[in-house]
């Protein structure tokens, strides 16, 4: 064996030995590393049930959305299909928000029962459409602020 | 004597007074281009292009942060390929290519973080979340980092050189764990738009001045890199007699 092709024995070694260590690492931490819990895995107390608070995702159901006139509070209930968590939220939605957009809550049970959120994030999905193309069924909140917007001008509020 | 013949090109790149001439021939090709490319791509895709149904004008970062981060991984895989030719071959040319990307690809890392971050802010309702594609993007800043302070960090440049290239090499494998962290894991990160089977789930009129752009990008990088290539070259060999020819054609 020529002391070239050992080399390169040793640089394919080097980088399939950490390769396989970081596999094997991030198969174990699998689990610990989990971003958000869905609302199937709340009802069924997986959870911390301490004042701890954690990530609730899933989608805004269709239907849920209320707005308290004059402040910025906002309530909706968050699906994954089997079971609905109520969230209430005070503060700044990120555009993205709309009914059936996949959102992740940071923020615990209250008293009441309802998940009390401190932070909304909104989950992007990997299409990027023309507004003309996508019927636009749902309204996000840049349009919603777009329509009051011209609406308040009194403007074209049917543009999308 | 065919097979020598066939790789006679590649045995040139070993020399570095071949390299620093050739990337010097080729440096104002990559820039006028690139600096054309980048006007077109960026004026229509400001301009021109459709707002998003769901994201408005906003979207437009895309037309930044998607090159960036494209290029932030090509970059590194290309310096790894580098550093393995320098550790194998014992290649000067690959050693010094190898350093003369770090910086670039760490450039690239940072542009596409700070424009992730800039419109996560709007679009997701945070700046940053220790989600695992923005983690991982995050391990190959410091990993270019790590690699310049670590090849930068002996008194021998040679030392430096195959320490830091066991580094670039080994860190290859971020590359597919930051492409596949989108499946991989529960993410805030949308997964891939472009770089799927099936067709891309982008409109055309969005589309184009993306991939104009990205090969925008691209050139912008080699062109760059040829002249951190050269720098680096005559740094390197400044007790070589070519580079004392070379600096003899300029005072003369």
């Amino acid at each position: 064996m020529t002391p070239r092709r050992k080399r390169l024995f040793m640089v394919l070694g080097a980088v399939a030995g950490v390769g396989l260590a970081l596999a094997l690492a991030l198969q174990a931490f699998q689990d610990n590393v989990l971003y958000y819990y869905s609302p199937t895995q709340v009802a069924e107390g997986a959870v911390p049930d301490d004042d701890r608070r954690f990530r609730v995702g899933g989608l805004v159901a269709v239907g849920t959305v209320e707005r308290a006139p004059g402040d910025m509070t906002v309530s909706f209930e968050l699906t994954d299909g089997r079971e609905n968590i109520e969230v209430t939220y005070s503060g700044i939605l990120p555009n993205l928000f709309r009914e059936e957009q996949g959102v992740i809550a940071h923020g615990n049970f209250g008293a009441d029962g309802r998940f009390e959120a401190d932070e909304i994030l909104a989950k992007h999905d990997e299409n990027y459409m023309a507004p003309e193309v996508k019927d636009s069924l749902h309204e996000t909140e840049w349009q919603r602020q777009q329509r009051e917007e011209s609406e308040g001008q009194g403007g074209y509020g049917e543009e999308y | 004597m065919m097979a020598d013949r066939r790789w006679r090109w590649f045995h040139r790149l070993g020399s570095p007074p071949h390299v620093y001439s050739l990337a010097g021939r080729l440096a104002p090709w990559l820039g006028w281009i690139a600096l054309i490319l980048l006007l077109a791509g960026v004026v229509w895709g400001l301009v021109f292009a459709p707002p998003d149904y769901e994201q408005g004008d906003g979207f437009r970062i895309i037309y930044v942060h998607v090159p960036s981060a494209w290029l932030s991984l090509f970059v590194y895989t290309a310096m790894a390929v580098a550093c393995a030719v320098g550790l194998i071959w014992r290649m000067k040319v690959a050693f010094a290519a190898a350093i003369a990307m770090a910086p670039l690809g760490a450039m690239f890392t940072f542009l596409s973080l700070a424009t992730g971050s800039i419109w996560g802010q709007p679009m997701w309702g945070t700046w940053w979340a220790w989600d695992p594609r923005l983690t991982s993007q995050l391990i190959l800043l410091f990993l270019y980092l790590g690699f310049i302070a670590l090849n930068r960090a002996f008194p021998e440049q040679q030392t430096g050189d195959r320490a830091s290239a066991l580094l670039g090499v080994v860190g290859v494998v971020n590359v597919p764990i930051i492409h596949f962290s989108v499946d991989w894991w529960h993410s805030l990160h949308q997964p891939a738009t472009i770089a799927q089977f099936g067709p891309p789930a982008i409109d055309t009129a969005m589309l184009i001045p993306l991939l104009i752009t990205a090969v925008g990008f691209k050139l912008y990088f080699l062109w760059l890199l040829c002249l951190q290539l050269r720098s680096e070259l005559l740094y390197r060999e400044r007790r070589a007699s070519w580079v004392k020819a070379e600096a003899g054609k300029i005072s003369t």
